[in-house]
């Protein structure tokens, strides 16, 4: 089943054709960015010598940093009556990355994720319940307008409350979820721990999982619970959110939308393109992007392009589930965190030493975040309120940088490695997914 | 006016010695001592010889540690005793933050510690109520 079946099967020769001609477009597109011009112009990069589509190799990086130094507005491509939107990531040391979106930048999304949910063989006879998080994270609202445009009955239950989702799911007959994978499995618990409910008898026939690694494994565990397909789904902010790629209904690694990326595999050390079928860093470039072209923007996501025809029929190549990251970001419960966010609060805070440790484990099925910080002697008064206020203090001011409310504990100075050197932050005792 | 002192210490096997080695190391003696425990982490109050030096060779060691005033008083160690005392206080709408007690003879004569939000104020109606307080040397030799 087919979204666009034009673009979704178009032949290779004509892909390629259309991405050259779409690249040429973003270049054009993108020097009207102060930093694009800046960095085009460095690197030499003329247009009529993109000849090929891999020609694109001239063309520097743009790393996440770039982004954050550009903030807000210094990769805005369009005047700013032109967006309609903006979403944004966390950020590390308080500045996020921000993408801003044309309504034709939304309109390309949108018809990016109505490809996605046909491609699971879901339509207007579903009902979509969606369990990502609503606002500045792309997840919810992205899927959201893809779900109406293909005409689905969307409840935009947002993550959390999961009695609530529980009694959505049974009283409105859901049938496909979209949900991170630790807390489907953390619902299968309590549907059958609490609620007495075999995940089975729910009307769910599809659900579509990202925001956080997972492997094989886990989603024929999960397929097993609930007796529904899980379809793996893959996106970044930057590339606007979800439905950049995802599977089909062959379940078999997911389709990167190649009218609307290009899609480069790098070795992450040496920057060097690698040959399809070898793993290494994910680089993408937008096509289609009016406010906010990014080109060849590494993910520091690990993946391979996987050789070899889909029998779906679309002839838009797939990636690989991603395998890790080539930095330290971390994913807790769908949220993305550097260390250095929650370096950055506890720097602020009188009351605390600099050094600190983030413990990760799993509370049941769903990560827990634990921050241990050291006392600061000099600013100890003696007594117990004030200790539990600043415990208080931290864990409001991590969860406002980072979106997630970490328990916090505090030790004795000196008892954490010191700032200085390579001292280990980031104790992950996570089951991996 | 009496002192005691207020240690931070993670509730965890090994914390409570490390305070008591420096301690007996600066030949301190401990008089009386209390145990507020919070999710992760605790507060020793103690009673000691010598506050003050304590309270140095603490901070040296870089242990969180605050210096407090208390009111210690002698009670009759019999039904109500108690009672006259902390009537005493919180009928002038003092706090009482934290308290203890010990008999120190048995069927006569109790201790009670108080750690308080306004002490020179409970000083003087603890005085009024011809309740008995300890002086600082009477109360670090015990």
């Amino acid at each position: 089943m087919y979204w666009d079946k034009k673009a979704e099967t178009l032949s290779r020769s004509s892909l390629e054709k259309l991405q050259i001609k779409k690249l040429k477009q973003t270049l054009k597109r993108s020097l009207r960015s102060t930093f694009y011009r800046k960095l085009l112009k460095e690197a030499g990069v003329s247009f009529d010598s993109i000849k090929d589509v891999s020609d694109i190799r001239e063309i520097p990086f743009t790393t996440k940093q770039d982004l954050r130094n550009t903030y807000p507005y210094g990769m805005l491509c369009v005047p700013k009556e032109k967006t309609i939107r903006l979403h944004a990531s966390s950020g590390t040391t308080g500045t996020s990355t921000v993408i801003f979106h044309t309504p034709g930048d939304i309109d390309n999304w949108t018809e990016l994720l109505a490809r996605c949910i046909f491609a699971t063989g879901c339509d207007s006879h579903d009902v979509f319940q969606n369990m990502m998080t609503y606002g500045m994270f792309t997840g919810g609202l992205g899927l959201h307008y893809g779900a109406e445009k293909v005409g689905m009955l969307v409840i935009p239950a947002s993550s959390g409350n999961t009695k609530r989702q529980i009694k959505f799911m049974r009283d409105f007959g859901t049938t496909v979820l979209h949900i991170t994978p630790s807390y489907l499995l953390h619902i299968s618990d309590v549907l059958s721990k609490e609620e007495k409910i075999d995940p089975r008898e729910l009307n769910l026939k599809a659900a579509y999982i990202g925001a956080e690694p997972h492997s094989e494994t886990t989603r024929k565990k999960l397929e097993a619970i609930y007796g529904f397909h899980a379809y793996n789904s893959y996106g970044l902010s930057e590339m606007n959110g979800p439905g950049v790629a995802f599977e089909c209904t062959f379940q078999k690694d997911m389709h990167i939308w190649e009218d609307h990326y290009i899609v480069e595999v790098i070795d992450p050390e040496t920057g060097k393109n690698l040959p399809d079928g070898q793993e290494g860093e994910l680089v993408l470039t937008t096509l289609s992007r009016e406010a906010m072209p990014i080109l060849r923007y590494r993910t520091r996501d690990l993946t391979r392009i996987c050789k070899g025809n889909c029998p779906c029929g679309r002839t838009h190549r797939r990636i690989a589930r991603i395998k890790g990251r080539t930095d330290d970001l971390l994913i807790v419960g769908g949220v993305n965190v550097f260390p250095s966010q929650v370096e950055h609060i506890i720097m602020k805070i009188a009351e605390v030493g600099t050094n600190y440790e983030i413990h990760l484990q799993k509370k049941g099925a769903l990560d827990h975040m634990t921050v241990k910080v050291e006392l600061n002697s000099k600013m100890f008064s003696g007594d117990i309120g004030f200790l539990n206020s600043i415990r208080e203090k931290i864990a409001h001011a991590l969860k406002d940088e980072i979106l997630i409310r970490p328990t916090v504990e505090l030790v004795a100075p000196g008892t954490l490695e010191p700032s200085m050197g390579k001292a280990r932050r980031v104790y992950d005792n996570r089951k991996k997914l | 006016m009496a002192k005691q002192l207020s240690i931070f210490a993670e509730n965890k096997p090994g914390s409570l010695e490390k305070i008591t080695s420096i301690l007996s190391g600066k030949n301190i003696n401990l008089r009386a001592l209390t145990i507020a425990s919070s999710e992760g982490f605790g507060i020793f109050k103690v009673l000691v010889d010598n506050p003050v030096e304590a309270f140095d060779a603490l901070n040296k060691n870089n242990i969180p540690v605050q210096i407090k005033d208390i009111v210690a008083i002698y009670i009759d160690d019999k039904p109500g005793g108690l009672h006259k005392a902390i009537r005493a206080i919180s009928k002038h709408n003092i706090n009482i933050i934290d308290s203890y007690g010990f008999v120190v003879e048995s069927g006569k004569k109790a201790i009670f510690v108080f750690e308080l939000d306004k002490p020179q104020e409970a000083i003087k109606n603890l005085k009024k109520e011809k309740i008995r307080i300890l002086t600082d040397s009477e109360l670090y030799s015990l």
